[in-house]
């Protein structure tokens, strides 16, 4: 008889950081001290705590380890699983301070957890997502099956706009709205598409989501479907998430299997099948006009809206494309209610968000929040704010085609609404937090790189422009640029942006709008004093040795890669400014800090 | 899947094995599994316990977990009981049928047999 059960993390944050070595130490384990009919190992989804991987936990008592390696297994089972003994030394240590007597924690007590409210990941973490039973046992398919029971298409749309479902993928459009136009639509095949082609960089809710419960993606496609009327649905995802397209794959046979796809389900008459299709990594194919030409076997390019994917979509047929994300919530909001849906959040943004916290923040990885949730509880709160007691500069959301909050707006509640009104947006959630020493002007390059080189090439103004607003940036963060340089890009970004075909190219000058806005005294540093106040830019960087400090003990001189550094021994050295490369070698080899970046 | 039904029986029969993970019942069975314990027996009284509030359909109430030595060696195999707003009571020399018992009268009926406690043997 089963009395606990070892969940491991097998996302693929946990996996990069060993948790296969750990599963298989477990279970070597568990049958050297004969517990394998006691004990039970699940591999699980994504926690959410990546940056504290590979991530254990043992029920009944919720116990969380951190940072298991395969010795520490060892420990674990002869002292918890055999003897009752928690390790307290391997506890997550915010969650340590918390032990009851019995050396319990209550996972949900932590900072990390506190604030968050899980709907879109509530079986991320919690359940095995290789097994339908148990998504089955935590109310999986239940929806589905009140839907095709009890509820009219016309019930289920809506239940949705009721709710106030919004699209989170990043635009932010009513999904009810957009079932709603599909099903109006009269034709004799309509298709469902599920966006799983995450591109932001920085961003892997949708990944975990279907790494950790990949059931609740085909429970809400097959409910878009009878709301619709359409009876095959596609999920695009990347090649590059093996785990994710592994563990849909076996999703969908279970599902066939057990007859939850196929023909007849529930009895109903309805029939509905899923089949996956594999991206190459392609930027542009997150938008959905490129997403359906690239399930249609073509090269993957958007084409102008209208006419919109609800009248013409894939193979010309009346189709509706939903995020992850979005279609993780579906479900639940059939089986507890519009308005238990609609009471979380705020005005115009109903429910939860799910953030990848990345960057300068001690706590990076998956939370989901009630909309409305200010910047700083986030940041300080949930993230365990910034390492090295450095000062918030910045948050950086909606990847390549956001833009940033400043420390002023610190206090923000996050939704849809209020992240434009600042000149950023939603986006499909990842956060980048930045602190002093992040340059905004290196920033904006590195997202305009990135639009740079995803841009398909179909529209002329993000092809060539988004090009020529790398130069300029370039030029600036070389010391090159000139005040004309500042006025001609910012009208170059509204120009592409009103004149690109698609979302990528409208959006690809958001992160130097906003840094120009926010952060326009760093320009002029560039630019004027060709100076980097974050000493970031390499070309505006000097590194100098501070003659009363050297003793000239030679250790910078030999650890320079291009012998830029001269001097005899005991007597102060010099660096040549023309030779060095400013990799900061020398700096991190003083011990008498007589380095200094100017 | 033809029926609701069946995926009602789907899910009841997979219930008992997922409320584990929720670890929140209302009552917490706790038994004492260190050496001492281990060596008086305690792993045949945990497994009956487990065993037990399955058979019984008490798992949405009942937690049954373990922890090491509570510090009364002679007294082992000893099992502590916890409930919210209740006097936490000892149990002490158990066997597996004994945790038959305690499962059966005290956490399905509420009914703490006195004779088994800690109080009983102390007299």
């Amino acid at each position: 008889m089963i009395r606990a059960h070892v969940l491991i993390c097998g996302g693929t944050g946990c996996t990069s950081s060993g948790s296969k070595d750990i599963q298989k130490a477990f279970k070597e384990n568990l049958e050297k001290y004969n517990l394998t009919e006691e004990v039970k190992l699940v591999q699980t989804g994504c926690f959410g705590l990546c940056a504290l991987g590979p991530v254990v936990i043992v029920y009944p008592d919720g116990t969380f380890y951190s940072r298991v390696t395969p010795e520490n297994v060892t420990e674990i089972v002869e002292e918890h699983l055999l003897k009752g003994r928690i390790v307290e030394r391997l506890v997550y240590n915010e969650t340590h301070e918390d032990l009851d007597h019995l050396g319990n924690v209550s996972l949900n007590d932590t900072a990390f957890y506190k604030k968050q409210h899980r709907v879109a990941l509530r079986n991320c973490g919690v359940i095995d997502p290789e097994n339908i039973e148990e998504y089955i046992a935590m109310d999986g398919y239940a929806a589905l099956g009140k839907v095709l029971t009890e509820l009219k298409p016309e019930d289920v749309i809506q239940i949705l706009l009721d709710a106030g479902l919004r699209g989170r993928g990043g635009a932010g459009f009513p999904t009810g709205l957009k079932w709603k136009f599909a099903a109006a639509n009269k034709a004799d095949q309509k298709y469902v598409c599920c966006n799983a082609d995450e591109g932001d960089p920085g961003a892997f809710m949708d990944r975990s989501v279907l790494e950790g419960d990949p059931h609740v993606v085909l429970e809400a496609m097959t409910i878009a479907g009878y709301a619709i009327g359409a009876s095959q649905g596609y999920i695009y995802v990347r090649a590059e998430y093996p785990i994710a397209v592994q563990r849909l794959k076996v999703a969908i046979k279970q599902a066939r299997d057990l007859g939850l796809l196929g023909k007849d389900i529930f009895g109903s008459g309805f029939d509905f099948d899923i089949d996956i299709r594999l991206g190459a990594g392609a930027f542009v194919c997150g938008e959905e006009t490129a997403l359906m030409t690239s399930i249609e076997g073509k090269r993957g390019e958007p084409r102008p809206r209208p006419p919109f994917p609800a009248l013409k979509g894939l193979f010309g047929k009346p189709t509706i494309l939903n995020n992850v994300e979005t279609l993780a919530n579906i479900p639940q909001i059939i089986l507890k209610g519009a308005e238990w849906f609609a009471s979380m959040g705020t005005e115009k943004s109903k429910g939860t968000k799910v953030f990848a916290l990345g960057g300068k923040i001690k706590n990076t990885g998956l939370v989901e929040i009630p909309m409305g949730t200010t910047l700083r509880e986030v940041v300080e709160d949930i993230g365990g704010g910034i390492p090295n007691g450095k000062k918030f500069k910045a948050a950086q959301t909606g990847g390549p085609s956001g833009g940033c909050i400043p420390a002023e707006h610190f206090d923000i509640p996050i939704d849809y609404d209020n992240l434009i009104s600042i000149g950023s947006m939603m986006g499909s959630g990842g956060l980048i937090v930045m602190d002093e020493d992040n340059c905004m002007v290196d920033i904006a390059k590195f997202f305009l790189e990135f639009t740079v080189d995803e841009s398909c090439g179909k529209c002329t103004p993000c092809r060539v422009g988004t090009r020529r607003l790398l130069e300029m940036l370039t030029k600036i963060t070389e010391g090159k640029g000139t005040m004309q340089d500042l006025e001609d890009m910012k009208e170059l970004c509204y120009y592409i942006k009103e004149n690109s075909l698609c979302g990528l190219g409208q959006t690809a000058p958001n992160p130097v709008l906003s840094t120009l806005n926010y952060f326009y005294d760093e320009y002029l540093a560039h630019v004027k004093e060709k100076r980097c106040p974050a000493g970031v830019c390499k070309k505006l960087l000097n590194y100098v040795i501070i003659e009363d400090k050297c003793k000239g003990c030679t250790a910078c001189a030999r650890v320079c890669p291009v012998g830029a550094i001269e001097g005899a021994v005991k007597t102060p050295h010099k660096i040549n400014s023309n030779k060095c490369i400013k990799c900061g070698a020398c700096m991190e080899k003083c011990k008498f800090s007589a380095i200094e970046k100017k | 899947m033809k029926s609701l039904a069946e995926l009602q029986a789907i899910k009841e029969k997979m219930q008992n094995k997922v409320v584990l993970r929720e670890g929140t019942g209302d009552i917490r069975v706790v038994v004492g599994m260190a050496t001492c314990g281990i060596a008086a027996g305690a792993r045949p009284v945990l497994n009956t316990f487990v065993e037990e509030v399955q058979n019984q359909n008490l798992s949405k109430k009942v937690t049954v977990s373990q922890t090491g030595c509570i510090g009364i060696c002679q007294y082992e195999p000893v099992v502590e009981i916890f409930e919210a707003g209740k006097e936490k009571v000892t149990y002490v020399k158990m066997t597996a049928e004994k945790a038959k018992k305690v499962v059966e009268q005290h956490l399905k009926n509420g009914r703490v047999i006195s004779e088994y406690t800690i109080a009983a043997h102390k007299a």
